[in-house]
């Protein structure tokens, strides 16, 4: 019985966990109570995972109003993929938040942030599994907000202005992607997503329709940083608490592109977007300036996690960039990228608080000779460096190959060539950092400092060994893509 | 000429809301400005759900005899909603702002962007 | 303000018609305007205009700090509850009609306690937002 409910379940459980740690006032209790959450999730995922895979679409009519009346959770093979990462990343850095809350945020506010970070989890999954278009705005909101409260807590008095910033930015986007559904509930006279794809075909009227993809577009490439609108992010990663960094670098852009692939490829479909409107080309330019131009702002940044949010606005053109081809292949290899830029982001985020656990911060005069110091976290770093670059045995190279035979396929050798010319940016700003750790002596008013303690680098190691897993074995998350491509393009009716 | 213009009036006033409120938020320095700013820019978009909502002969949305064209319920709900995602943006940019001008001592941009040149 | 006479009596003649006024607009959503976030606003304005009146001590006497908190998230937690309910007597999540005898009585006792659960987490924050803000420069002058 239990097993019918499980789509709900997998956004009701930590949503009703942020109201419990509230009244439960403890932050350790809060603590357990959402590791314990983000483990159900994981399993409700794979569970969902693995049943959308075998068997088709899950539908499941919130209410028992049957689509399109009613809000229809719908979950195929490509928002189980999207729902899975969300959710083993939770698990991942929830055992590692534990010491790096306590470190950087005061006692009484500790349960405060648990109920956040359970509500940003709840928000994320709703986005991932909804098949309706306004609810999805209503989760986008939820993650949203918590996401500006967390990254208010951070330490440092920037932290407010970067969340400031992040929510006059992310409530503009959200606001244009309502204007957006807007035009085309006016248009299709419907909110669910299958219902819109079927009806999209029969307006006449098309101009509505593109002026809805137009806000639609900007509005969500506000949520996940596509270039030019990617002005929030360095400040909002680099200030906010490490937990939080290692999180949404992980999952919230990963998220707002998944909605931008449901917009695109299910709803108004390839031909509409790509064919009549001139999308492909301007996406196209648009990724090749993130991967150019933010690539070459992380080479001269001074401070770590700025470099790592930099290097993440250039890892989300890749993703755009294969979404602008327009094909199944392409977006095949955006969504495996996005699986392995997650989990890649994911590990070096949680790398960068371990390492300011130990030295007090990630400015690079501080980092200096930590390969000495730290050698287990700074190798692991290498490893997630050389997964940012696309070295071969290590997640980014399986999904930038499957990027650049995805575009020698359709004739773009012009692409090709800039992935791997962009890939060289990115090994100079990973050799910064292992000139900074490996070349450079310890600053001389270094404290004794070893390893950060087991519950913080474990779950970083976790992840870093999924990376290289998911490098060597690449064949699993290049066919769930394929997958999640094949789910997202076709006809959902 | 007017009819285009007065035939959709509250289109042409849900785009003046628009700019003017994105003007607001890109042009001036203070941060409660900002705020309202931000605020008139959703304002935009209650007027684009709810105007068409309204069809022409209908009545309200309760099932009444004699009627057979209702106006539509649904964008009401959907503006409920934005309306109070609103109020909870606005609450919570409005907290930020406070704490804000404890650790700067002023809520302008310009005051806030020397003050973090300073620091680094 | 606490000194002002006419703000004094007349604040102690409304508040309490303005609660009930509140509960008036939370039970007639069904029929008229209203329902739980109405309601839950002027109740969170009739006790800040108390606490405007006779001072935030006050205020925070009659309503303390942690019933606000446990109000916003009891709240949230009652309209879960009542989508969690019709889970467990075999519907979907939020079905209402499983709620009772018969499908509409269960739209109804759905209805009301979802409306509920809004007033309460809509008032609790307002107030805390109220107490928040309201406390942060007292606290700073000490």
């Amino acid at each position: 019985m239990l097993s019918q409910h499980l789509p709900v379940l997998l956004v009701v459980v930590p949503l009703i966990s942020a109201p419990l740690i509230v009244v439960g006032r403890s932050g350790f209790a809060g603590w357990i109570l959402s590791v314990a959450v983000a483990a159900s999730t994981a399993l409700t995922a794979t569970a969902l995972f693995v049943r959308a895979t075998v068997s088709g679409p899950i539908s499941y009519a919130i209410g028992s109003w049957p689509p399109p009346w009613g809000i229809e959770y719908r979950i195929d093979a490509a928002n189980a993929l999207v729902a899975l990462l969300v959710s083993a990343i939770a698990l991942v850095v929830l055992p590692y938040a534990r010491r790096s809350v306590s470190a950087e945020i005061g006692q009484d506010r500790q349960y405060l942030f648990y109920a956040l970070l359970m509500l940003c989890l709840a928000g994320l999954l709703g986005i991932s599994v909804t098949g309706d278009a306004f609810n999805l705005f209503v989760f986008l909101e939820i993650s949203s907000l918590s996401t500006y409260v967390l990254i208010a807590m951070g330490r440092n008095r920037r932290a407010l202005t970067a969340a400031y910033q992040y929510l006059v930015l992310g409530t503009t986007g959200a606001t244009l992607y309502v204007i957006g559904i807007g035009l085309l509930y006016l248009a299709t006279g419907t909110l669910n997503f299958a219902d819109m794809a079927s009806r999209l075909g029969a307006v006449t009227d098309t101009r509505p329709l593109a002026a809805g993809l137009a806000f639609v577009t900007a509005g969500v490439g506000l949520k996940f940083a596509l270039f030019p609108l990617h002005a929030w992010l360095p400040n909002a990663y680099t200030y906010a608490p490490s937990a939080v960094s290692a999180f949404l670098a992980a999952t919230a852009t990963k998220v707002s592109v998944y909605v931008l692939m449901r917009l695109y490829f299910t709803v108004y479909g390839v031909d509409a977007v790509f064919r009549d409107l001139p999308l492909g080309p301007v996406l196209a330019a648009l990724s090749v300036g993130a991967m150019f131009i933010a690539s070459a702002a992380a080479i001269v940044q001074k401070d770590l996690k700025r470099l790592l949010a930099y290097s993440s606005i250039g890892q989300i053109g890749y993703i755009t960039l294969g979404i602008s081809l327009g094909s199944a292949p392409g977006l095949a290899a955006a969504m495996a990228h996005v699986v392995n830029h997650g989990i890649t982001k994911g590990a070096l985020f949680m790398l960068a608080g371990a390492m300011a656990l130990r030295v007090g911060g990630t400015g690079f005069e501080r980092l200096a000779g930590l390969g000495r110091t730290m050698p287990i976290t700074a190798f692991a770093f290498v490893i997630g460096g050389l997964s940012l670059i696309g070295v071969p045995g290590t997640a980014g190279f399986a999904s930038k190959w499957a990027l650049v035979s995805a575009a020698m396929g359709a004739g773009h050798w012009w692409i090709a060539a800039a992935v791997l010319t962009s890939s060289l940016l990115a090994l100079a700003y990973v050799w910064r950092f292992v000139e900074c750790a490996y070349f450079q002596a310890p600053p001389a008013d270094a404290p004794e400092v070893g390893e950060a303690p087991l519950d913080m680098t474990a779950p970083a190691l976790v992840l870093t060994a999924a990376v290289v897993a998911a490098g060597l074995f690449a064949s699993p998350v290049l066919d769930a893509a394929t997958r999640a491509a094949a789910a997202l393009m076709g006809h959902p009716r | 000429m007017t009819a285009a213009f007065f035939g959709h009036f509250t289109y042409w006033a849900s785009i003046f809301l628009l700019m003017a409120g994105l003007y607001i938020v890109i042009a001036r320095g203070n941060l409660v400005k900002k705020l309202v700013g931000l605020g008139i820019f959703q304002t935009s978009v209650y007027m684009l759900y709810i105007a068409p909502g309204k069809l022409i002969g209908g009545t309200a949305p309760i099932v009444g005899e004699g009627f057979s064209v209702y106006s539509n319920p649904l964008p009401h709900v959907l503006i409920l909603t934005a309306i109070v995602v609103g109020v909870a943006t606005l609450a919570l940019g409005l907290a930020i702002v406070v704490r804000i001008r404890e650790a700067y001592g002023s809520v302008e941009e310009d005051d806030l962007l020397e003050a973090d040149a300073k620091d680094d | 303000m606490r000194k002002d006479i006419v703000l004094r009596v007349v604040g102690k003649i409304l508040i309490p018609f303005a609660l009930v006024f509140a509960l008036y607009v939370q039970f007639h959503g069904d029929f008229g305007p209203g329902g739980g976030f109405q309601a839950g606003v002027i109740i969170a304005a009739a006790i800040i205009f108390y606490g405007v009146i006779f001072g935030l001590a006050a205020s925070r006497r009659a309503v303390p700090e942690a019933l606000v908190e446990s109000m916003v998230a009891l709240g949230v937690l009652i309209y879960a509850g009542i989508g969690v309910a019709g889970l467990l007597l075999g519907g979907n999540y939020l079905d209402y009609f499983v709620l009772d005898h018969d499908p509409v009585h269960g739209q109804h006792r759905g209805i009301f306690w979802v409306e509920v659960g809004v007033a309460v987490t809509v008032s609790g924050v307002m107030l805390k937002v109220f107490y928040l803000f309201a406390g942060r420069g007292r606290d700073l002058e000490e």
